[in-house]
């Protein structure tokens, strides 16, 4: 991804819009500006209590669980796959951390909390990789018993914890950027790493682009697959961390509730297609810094709570409109629709091209 | 290797159905004759303290009257509800009781509970229909007088200022009858001096997370915050840590007034972290579970019966913290 950017500068401002990375960016950029114009307060940052202070921190580090489940989220989806459970294993994750919390150390709290998500993410790849059920069933079994799992621990409870270090997962600023974030960055970084300096991201590009040619030129891609749910349950438990850290305590019913969504909605505006194969994690992380912009926005605005849910439809349909290369050359065409035809062909080419 | 594996999968598929069943909620059918009285109660979810309270309040006082208790978590969704309201008619439970989620949209249900001759009785939230026929009683606080309280304390409190009060109000679920009320019966009365004004309010959404989230774009929109009108403790409690990392000093810098009497909020409140909280109380079971058997005795009752309810300042929540129930 950084190669791309690095090669398309070269062939000057015409290539960047047609970066895969530029649409997303663009809603982002301008949908920070509309703020910006609204209230010009919105982009103040000061230091506060040796942190950094202002609503853009507060878009880094409430978005930082979002972030990470939607990197997860990426990998599940560029095997043709998905993952519903993510929701319920942010549950989960934050339930088995509070509880064990009350008796043991931070650290086994902490690993009793990811292990359990481990096994969460195997049985998962175990149904969609072993058994070959349609990943939409198998992780839907997962999303509704895991908030019973997560019930089951808590007692029904909300449990509420005092633990500052633990705490501190959320709440805590390092070099004055805010933890949660940095742990965010941090497991977007290595997963790039790990993703695209090895030939792991081609395999998964192949298994998810088709899954039977992959397996006839020797690819084990049930094994990759099995990975993939996997860590996605891995990222989910890290992001249940973070949302009970913040919140104080685990809340079976409303941790990470509908996050799957948004996750998936962050993909997908992030330039990754729900059928596979091609992959952005970049876009991803900016589809994710979105959603959470347009939460901030409504909050920032003070739009009326009635309104809330159709401002954000309205805000995402535009964004995906505008991203659909068909979209853009309808509008196009309509535009220049009394010029010449040979004009009105050029988006269409553009299409071919990328 | 390979059956041991499968083996301990299956357990795991097992235990995973196990577990869902108890913690899902309506499931256990089992029947509800033989002249035992089977209440069916939907709740609105888990999404506070106080409801955690109030369903154990619940439980248990159907434990000790004898009452056969189906129980189910809405999870704050209306359609959930909805269909477990459904599912004890099809039971044929013989009471129905449930904490409607929102206001409207209930004549449905309640119609086909009065067709198949079920009682319902709603408990803590009134629903907002001209049919008062479709159900037999309504036990619950007084929302408005909640929110009359709180503004009541504001109106103390500010009575000799003399510039503006600038107010930030932390709303329950949108279109739920507490935010409603709490917002009508909080606005009436600091609406009579124009000192005071609302400069923000949005939906928290009852949780700590959201009554988090809001505040902290509260402190940054707004220049200043005199008090937060919190419509239920867990929203204050997550305000508290948004204000504190505004650097702000919270019961000082801005006060915070809440409602519900929560045993985290006692607590705040107590620390000098909260300022008045008027109480809405959870603990309605045995009240509930009289009116149920009256109900299937059919026994005349009350169209409207209040909790009993106070409300406490910080010296007030000192002493009465020891003795809470929740």
């Amino acid at each position: 991804m950084i190669r791309n950017l690095a090669t398309d500068r070269g062939r000057g401002p015409a290539a960047l819009t047609k970066h895969r990375l530029f649409w997303p960016a663009a809603a982002l950029i301008a949908l920070l500006l509309g703020n910006l114009i609204v209230s010009p307060r919105f982009f103040a940052v000061e230091i506060r209590d040796g942190h950094l202070y202002g609503n853009l921190i507060d878009i880094l580090r409430n978005g930082s669980p979002l972030i990470l489940i939607a990197v997860g989220m990426t990998l599940v989806i560029a095997t043709r796959g998905i993952d519903l459970s993510v929701g319920a294993v942010v549950a989960v994750s934050g339930a088995v951390a509070c509880v064990e919390l009350g008796s043991t150390s931070i650290l086994l709290a902490i690993g009793a909390a990811l292990g359990l998500c481990l096994v969460l993410g195997a049985w998962n790849g175990w149904l969609v990789a072993g058994l070959k059920i349609q990943p939409i069933v198998a992780t839907l079994i997962l999303m509704v018993a895991g908030r019973g799992l997560a019930q089951l621990i808590t007692g029904g409870q909300i449990v509420t914890v005092q633990n500052g270090p633990f705490l501190a997962i959320a709440g805590g600023y390092l070099l004055t950027l805010p933890l949660s974030f940095l742990i965010a960055m941090a497991v977007y970084a290595l997963t790039s790493l790990v993703v695209r300096r090895s030939a792991l991201g081609l395999l998964l590009e192949s298994v998810g682009g088709n899954p039977e040619a992959s397996r006839l030129s020797g690819l084990r891609s049930g094994r990759l697959i099995w990975l993939c749910y996997v860590f996605s349950a891995l990222c989910a438990g890290v992001a249940g961390l973070i949302i009970s850290s913040n919140v104080t305590g685990a809340d079976g019913n409303n941790a990470g509730l509908w996050i799957e969504l948004d996750a998936i909605l962050a993909v997908v505006i992030g330039g990754t297609q729900l059928t596979g194969g091609r992959f952005s994690l970049g876009g991803t992380v900016i589809g994710a810094l979105l959603i959470q912009t347009l939460t901030t926005t409504v909050y920032a605005l003070g739009i009326p709570s009635q309104e809330t849910l159709l401002f954000k439809a309205v805000v995402v349909t535009v964004v995906c409109l505008v991203q659909s290369p068909a979209f853009r050359a309808k509008l196009v065409k309509r535009r220049r629709r009394p010029e010449s035809p040979a004009v009105a062909a050029q988006p269409e080419k553009v299409e071919v091209a990328s | 290797m390979s059956r041991s594996r499968v083996a301990l999968l299956v357990a795991a598929v097992v235990g995973l159905t196990v577990l869902t069943g108890c913690g899902g909620g309506t499931a256990a059918s089992g029947s509800g004759g033989g002249g035992a009285i089977t209440l069916g109660f939907a709740q609105v979810g888990a999404e506070s303290g106080w409801r955690t309270a109030n369903t154990k309040s619940i439980q248990s006082s159907a434990k000790d009257a004898g009452i056969t208790l189906k129980f189910s978590d809405a999870q704050q969704k209306q359609a959930n509800q909805i269909q477990a309201i459904r599912s004890y008619i099809q039971q044929k439970v013989s009471v129905i009781a449930f904490s409607p989620v929102v206001e409207t949209g209930w004549d449905t249900v309640l119609k086909e509970a009065k067709t198949a001759g079920i009682p319902v009785i709603l408990t803590d939230r009134a629903v907002d229909s001209k049919d008062t026929t479709l159900y037999k009683s309504f036990l619950g606080s007084d929302f408005v007088n909640e929110g009359k309280e709180a503004g009541d304390w504001v109106a103390k409190q500010y009575a000799s200022a003399t510039g503006p009060v600038n107010i930030a109000v932390l709303e329950g679920t949108t279109g739920s009858a507490p935010a409603n009320d709490r917002s009508k019966g909080f606005n009436d009365v600091i609406k009579a001096d124009s000192k005071f004004k609302v400069v923000a309010s949005q939906d928290g959404d009852f949780t700590r997370a959201q009554g988090k989230q809001v505040m902290e774009s509260f402190l940054k929109s707004q220049s200043k915050i005199d008090v937060l009108f919190a419509q239920n403790d867990d929203m204050g409690l997550g305000a508290l840590d948004a204000i504190q990392a505004a650097g702000l000093t919270p019961g000082k810098d801005i006060k915070i007034v809440t409602v519900d009497a929560t045993h985290d909020g006692m607590q705040a409140l107590a620390d000098g972290k909260f300022n008045y909280v008027v109480e809405c109380n959870p603990l309605l079971g045995p009240q509930l579970m009289d009116l149920v058997k009256k109900v299937a005795a059919g026994q005349s009752v009350p169209n409207r019966i209040l909790t009993k309810e106070t409300a406490f300042d910080q010296d007030a929540a000192k002493a009465a913290l020891p003795s809470r129930q929740y």
